[in-house]
């Protein structure tokens, strides 16, 4: 290569980055800076999403000269209202962008920042994310399983939240102690055993619990039924249902469970149920009641109804899962 | 057979082909789980070093689960090309991984290459590829295919349009088509998961994407992801199907788990041929992932990576349009963080493209492993540099039915721009007849999805 094909392909180059904004011969560095900080466009932005939506929007308080003066509280950007607020900016069909976004809970009408998310839209994303992450590593309120006296044994897993994530047969055998402590403290072959779990959410128990474990208890009772004595265990797996069946021999085990957290819904939990489960029962052994949640899934008042009327049936057909839907 | 080395003045030995396999994987919490993982991160390195030193022919030899056990074996080794086998069957394992990366392997000779191999000599020499090394090798043998339009051509990237609903509605399901539709989400195909896997709720939304297909002479194909006997029951009905699509494993064991059996399947291939209603000649649609044999115990005591590789194997029989892997999907048991999905992605990746098959990744993770959404633009972002051919195109990469995340329909525009790839040819050509695209930009218009609201 000589020296004159060198310099073309240079003052290529350099021609190239004058265009796409990378050198500037013009500007002085400072100043680009500069108006930067105090760019109308920049700070109107969200202005005209708020104009195409009035009522959602909160017109944010602007920071004038000192930061003293600078007062940020912001509301909840969770709230229904405020996810249907569309991100669209000029759309061609403003009420039909609506009525797109009212048919789905999916995230569309979300805008964009070139081909990215608008800012919005991203920090939604990732609050929704932060909630579930959250809600998978902690524990259930020491508090909430006081005020309902269930004592706390475990599952074979001894390594925290790690282990139970990457060993699910761990998560479905009681340990040596646990089983012990259940055989001093549980009244046994009772009709209704009931179990709480944490599972993968401990949030879905706090959410729920408080609602739905009273209406379990009342409906039990109301049937003439023994209730047995409920605990908690922690580090639990569906299966861990087996365990229980073997220890107590109850007609049927109730096993309340945090499901895992979908983006955004970490409240979410289930009823998972069985008839004398024993060693080796499955999934096709048991019943479920999921999606056990206020505002949008079951109610957790009505899932507790429905649980005792799944018990009831149990008892009457002397059957769960499979078996029982064949003798319906 | 003797397999051992030395390593640090320490003796490592391995009792056989399968366990030394096992070890030289690179650490996944699912080889852990099967009992096949390196113990240490020496040993691992030890079970690479004898591996590098295994002949190809010991591989063949190997398989996963015997000839005339399983049908999936029998698929791969019968269809090995003979005369190209006996060329490379002395090369070792290292020896195939040099010659892969090496400047003077063309294209045509590893497409050429690719018809002697068997998933156990993909899965070997994936084994011994560090991240770059898979990037770099899978950009060295493109895959297209031609449906109603073309995926995988050099310089492109698709998308496909996911848009799943909660409860299979069909408004809801068009609104999330028009939103992706709008950021170029869709060349690949409009893809839907069901919730309900009913001859009658398939048909509809069948019927519903192909009419968006028709009234906006979009050239895509539609595919809605139920089992495979509820596509043919549609098929013979006369419904509109644009891609046959069924989840596959690497074992009969495990396609019986899914219900499935080759038989089935060419079936399938035979009655797609016939009623698709897309051009071709490729109609087929394949999901994979690690880590699903091990889940259904129809691993037969083999890493997920062999078994994985053996998909793809089943899946070259009927000439797919295009074959992804769920990578994260499965859960952390397997893949258990950002790393080791990150690591999945690129071997599968490679592992499809080697074994002569158009590939792209559903790059995703659940909210239970310890992974996030930069994790995953991580991992798209190194797929498209390896040249991968499609992505999923999620509403803000979030499933409202299958409660996981995924690559977004923003995610396909950005990496187009990124490295300056183009949506398959004729699809391009549609977006800027629409005003949606100018010289592989989106326009202003872009990115509203009641553009499409009145025709």
């Amino acid at each position: 290569m000589d020296d004159a094909q060198l310099a073309a392909i240079v003052d290529a180059i350099v021609r190239e980055l004058k265009e796409s904004g990378a050198v500037k011969t013009n500007v002085i560095a400072g100043k680009a800076k500069q108006s930067l900080a105090s760019s109308s466009d920049f700070a109107s932005a969200p202005v005209s999403t708020a104009l195409s939506s009035p009522s959602v929007v909160p017109v944010k308080p602007r920071a004038t000269g000192s930061s003293a003066a600078l007062n940020i509280d912001l509301p909840d950007p969770t709230t229904p209202q405020a996810r249907m607020t569309p991100r669209v900016k000029n759309p061609k069909d403003a009420n039909g962008l609506r009525a797109l976004m009212a048919s789905t809970t999916a995230r569309i009408g979300v805008g964009r920042a070139g081909p990215r998310y608008s800012t919005a839209s991203l920090l939604l994303f990732q609050g929704d994310h932060a909630i579930t992450q959250d809600a998978l590593y902690r524990d259930v309120d020491q508090k909430l399983l006081d005020e309902f006296n269930l004592f706390t044994v475990q599952t074979k897993v001894e390594g925290g939240k790690q282990e139970y994530l990457l060993r699910p047969d761990l998560g479905r055998q009681l340990s040596d102690d646990a089983k012990h402590i259940i055989n001093e403290k549980c009244q046994k072959n009772v009709n209704v055993q009931l179990v709480v779990g944490d599972g993968l959410s401990a949030a879905a128990i706090e959410a729920n619990l408080r609602q739905m474990f009273p209406v379990i208890r009342q409906g039990v009772q109301n049937a003439n039924l023994t209730f047995g004595t409920p605990f908690f265990i922690k580090y639990a797996r569906v299966g861990v249902m087996n365990d229980v069946g073997e220890l107590i021999k109850p007609d049927v085990v109730v096993l309340l469970i945090g499901e895992r957290p979908g983006l955004g819904r970490a409240e979410s939990m289930s009823a998972y149920m069985g008839y004398k489960p024993k060693y080796g029962d499955t999934d096709a052994d048991r019943d479920v009641v999921c999606n056990i949640f206020e505002n949008g899934g079951t109610n957790p008042l009505e899932a507790g109804a429905y649980v005792v009327q799944i018990a009831q049936k149990m008892r009457k057909n002397q059957a769960s899962g499979v078996k029982l839907k064949l003798a319906k | 057979m003797l397999l051992r080395t030395k390593l640090h003045g320490k003796t490592y030995e391995f009792p056989d082909i399968r366990l030394l396999m096992g070890k030289a994987n690179e650490e996944k919490s699912g080889d852990r789980l099967a009992g096949v993982g390196a113990e240490t991160a020496a040993e691992r390195v030890a079970a690479k070093l004898v591996l590098a030193e295994v002949p190809l022919w010991v591989l063949r030899e190997s398989p996963a689960v015997p000839y005339d056990q399983d049908e999936i074996t029998r698929v791969i080794q019968d269809a090995v090309d003979e005369s190209v086998y006996n060329e490379i069957k002395d090369w070792t394992v290292g020896e195939f991984r040099e010659w892969i990366l090496a400047d003077t392997t063309t294209t045509e000779m590893i497409h050429r290459a690719s018809n002697g191999l068997t998933a156990e000599m993909i899965a070997g020499v994936t084994k011994l590829m560090s991240n770059l090394d898979l990037m770099y090798g899978a950009k060295k043998m493109p895959v297209s295919a031609h449906c109603n339009n073309t995926i995988g051509m050099p310089g492109t990237l698709s998308s496909r349009n996911q848009p799943n609903h909660p409860t299979d509605s069909p408004e809801g399901i068009r609104a999330e088509i028009y939103e992706g539709l709008s950021y170029g989400s869709g060349d690949s195909v409009i893809g839907i998961n069901p919730v309900d896997d009913s001859y009658s709720s398939v048909a509809r939304l069948l019927d519903m994407s192909y009419d968006i297909i028709r009234t906006w002479n979009i050239p895509t194909q539609n595919c809605v992801l139920s089992h495979v006997t509820t596509q043919m029951k549609c098929m013979q009905s006369g419904s509109p199907v644009g891609l046959v699509f069924q989840s596959i494993a690497g074992s009969q064991k495990g396609n019986d788990s899914f219900g499935i059996s080759v038989g089935m399947i060419d079936e399938a291939y035979e009655l797609a041929k016939k009623h698709c209603f897309p051009k071709g000649p490729n109609f087929m649609y394949f999901e994979t992932g690690q880590g699903s044999e091990l889940s259904a115990d129809a691993h037969n005591g083999w890493d997920q990576l062999v078994m994985e590789a053996r998909c793809y194997g089943f899946a070259k029989r009927y000439h797919p349009y295009q074959v992804n892997t769920v990578v994260g999907f499965i859960g952390p048991e397997y893949l258990y963080d950002a790393r080791q999905i990150q690591r999945a992605g690129l071997e599968d990746h490679f592992m499809g493209k080697l074994t002569g098959i158009p590939m792209g990744c559903d790059a995703c993770y659940t909210n239970h492993a310890r992974a996030d959404q930069n994790a995953i633009e991580n991992l798209a972002v190194m797929l498209t540099a390896a040249g991968c051919n499609y992505f999923m195109g999620l509403p803000m990469g979030d499933d409202s039915m299958l409660s996981y995340q995924s690559t977004s329909f923003h995610d396909a525009p950005a990496l187009r721009q990124l490295f300056k790839l183009r949506p398959a040819p004729e699809f391009e050509k549609w977006m800027v007849d629409l005003g949606l695209m100018k010289d592989g930009v989106l326009t202003e218009k872009a990115g509203d999805p009641s553009i499409f609201l009145k025709r």
